[in-house]
């Protein structure tokens, strides 16, 4: 029974202390998890302000919010209005429709023909290979925006403003993106492609059955980069499109934002169905994110 | 003599299917390369080209049959050199680059630094600091020009008050031309630092910790080891990243496309948002092909100069 007292208080002291370290190693680490939450109060605050006011039903609430913390508080007249608006005044599913064809379309083409060009100059033996190589290094300088213009004027002679194709076909193919899967391919082991071709493997089989399996990692870089890439895309889309009909989301919500009097509800519950699909993706994928972002900086 | 030339045929045999086999990887390699290397030519190296060639033309977007189009050699340079609103567009694209860059890249190597340390929750906090990097501009420009509301009822105003306890006079932001492209440097630099700060993670986590061991045991406190170890270890992120971000700053252009399109009185004027004037608004290809090769050739500047500075560190190391 003493014992078993003893025990107890040696127990109380002993986790007094605990307590007390841990209290102390808190503060001393309070510094920095204060400037965390600062931090992170910087970078979420536009975002939380618009969630929170694409629900507020009252546009003089919304307007009236702005000046003070309540902003970002859901209080008062909550609901689905605005987003009922959005639906209601304009075709916002078919904006949306066309933005996820359009960055699909162009993530899955991309990834098949940069990563087989990558494939040839990496793993393949054929004349001009060097040349190649060297090419695309130096076609990674040349900006889309330096181009725009010509191709503008082409793609009007080819008859194909208000399309989908000329949204999707111009930005397939990617210097950069060819560059990282060389990178990848290159440095895979040799031997497997010989072992394959003992086997009798053709080209096809080494590069579908081998070497993609093998680079899922680089798949998912390219495959992420290009999504964040082609869903925000502004400049070339607001040249191309001047029906609705082939319009996507960022050139729509441009367009609606720049029509007066404004209705910041309703552009707030389009901004945030705009933000969410790419937001829960990245929420999902995010180690893959961080990779892909990371693996953006290994060349020079 | 029977037995040679079998062996013979075998090794001739031998070299005609290794032969086959090299033509079969050719052929293979080409029509491997050929859908993207059509599609690179089609749509990024014949309008490149076009673009120099078209600079020297006065080319339109629509064809006017009153203006036949013809060759007028550099009169477009000659134009751009005495345009006011092109100066005012490259002066702004520089200024904002010379506050951005260096501004973005230091903001974005402090994250790093904080995130990188053993702290709990740092995955949390990583993920809320690159959350704006997946939002799109528009949305981004949307939301911050709401915030900054020029009256004194905006949000960004209402806060500097609280925080100077009323100092402050209400501001105009976007409509004050000393006040637009600052402001729009904010939200560029809030939306695009996350990147940044990722690269640098990825830098900070590649320094080997024996540096810092024998840092430590040389007596070196935390900013010695900062300015002697971290600093120079990451010299290849920084260039890296003080580069694309440069290259960024001359792109610029939906931000202000949404928000101000280029004005009040051009203070937000870019070479991009000139080029977009004149080669769509004003159908004017030639004059806009000229603004683009300008801009191809400031951006090449700067990659090249990337290059030569990293090379210099590769022959010292």
């Amino acid at each position: 029974m003493a014992n078993l007292k003893t025990a107890n208080s040696l127990n109380s002291i002993e986790r007094r202390k605990i307590f007390t370290y841990r209290f102390l190693r808190f503060i001393f680490l309070f510094k920095d998890y204060l400037l965390l939450i600062l931090l992170a109060c910087f970078f979420l605050f536009p975002m939380v302000f618009m969630f929170v006011s694409s629900i507020k039903n009252s546009e003089t609430q919304i307007i009236g919010d702005m000046s003070s913390l309540l902003g970002f508080v859901p209080y008062g007249d909550l609901g689905i209005k605005n987003y009922i608006d959005v639906f209601d005044q304009m075709n916002f599913g078919r904006f949306m429709y066309n933005s996820v064809f359009i960055t699909v379309c162009t993530v899955a083409g991309g990834l098949v023909i940069n990563s087989m060009f990558a494939f040839a100059l990496a793993r393949l033996k054929f004349k001009g290979r060097q040349l190649l190589v060297g090419l695309i290094i130096s076609l990674i300088i040349i900006p889309v925006e330096s181009v725009v213009i010509p191709l503008l004027l082409m793609v009007n002679r080819f008859g194909w403003i208000d399309s989908y194709h000329v949204q999707i076909i111009p930005f397939v193919a990617e210097p950069f993106f060819i560059f990282l899967f060389y990178q990848f391919f290159i440095g895979l082991p040799k031997d497997l492609d010989e072992a394959a071709i003992v086997d009798g493997a053709g080209v096809f089989r080494i590069y579908s059955m081998i070497i993609v399996p093998l680079s899922r990692p680089v798949f998912a870089s390219v495959a992420i980069l290009q999504s964040i890439i082609r869903w925000g895309q502004f400049l070339w889309p607001l040249m191309v499109t001047r029906l609705e009909t082939y319009r996507p989301l960022p050139v729509a919500i441009q367009q609606f934002f720049s029509q007066d009097p404004k209705m910041w509800g309703d552009i707030f519950s389009f901004a945030s169905m705009m933000t969410i699909p790419l937001l829960v993706i990245f929420l999902l994928f995010q180690k893959w994110f961080v990779r892909s972002v990371a693996s953006s900086g290994i060349k020079g | 003599m029977s037995d040679q030339t079998t062996q013979k045929g075998t090794v001739l045999k031998g070299r005609n299917t290794l032969q086959a086999h090299k033509k079969k990887e050719a052929v293979a390699a080409w029509l491997f390369s050929a859908p993207a290397l059509t599609l690179l030519l089609v749509f990024l190296i014949v309008p490149f080209i076009l673009a120099f060639y078209f600079s020297l033309t006065n080319q339109r977007l629509i064809p006017n049959p009153n203006l036949p189009t013809r060759i007028i050699g550099l009169t477009n340079y000659i134009r751009l050199l005495s345009d006011s609103t092109f100066h005012r567009a490259i002066l702004n694209n520089f200024y904002f680059a010379g506050v951005v860059v260096p501004v973005q890249t230091s903001f974005a190597l402090g994250l790093a630094m904080l995130v990188n340390k053993k702290l709990k929750f740092k995955n949390l906090f990583r993920t809320i600091y690159f959350s704006p990097v997946v939002t799109a501009m528009v949305v981004v420009a949307i939301v911050w020009g709401f915030l900054f509301n020029p009256t004194d009822r905006g949000f960004i105003n209402r806060l500097l008050q609280s925080i100077t306890f009323g100092n402050v006079q209400p501001l105009e932001w976007l409509h004050d031309p000393k006040l637009a492209l600052p402001a729009i440097m904010i939200l560029s630099i809030w939306q695009g630092v996350g990147f940044q700060m990722i690269i640098y993670l990825a830098g900070l986590q590649d320094i080997p910790n024996e540096l810092y061991e024998s840092a430590r045991v040389d007596g070196a406190n935390s900013w010695q080891q900062f300015f002697n170890v971290t600093i120079p270890q990451l010299r290849n992120t920084t260039i890296f990243v003080a580069i694309s971000t440069t290259i960024l700053a001359f792109k610029l252009f939906t931000q202000v496309w949404v928000l101000t399109q280029g004005g009040p009185m051009e203070s937000t004027m870019t070479t991009m948002v000139l080029l977009y004037r004149q080669g769509f608004r004003q159908l004017r290809v030639g004059y806009a092909s000229a603004i683009a090769v300008i801009f191809f050739l400031i951006v090449l500047a700067v990659s090249l100069i990337q290059k030569l500075i990293m090379k210099e560190e590769r022959a010292v190391s």
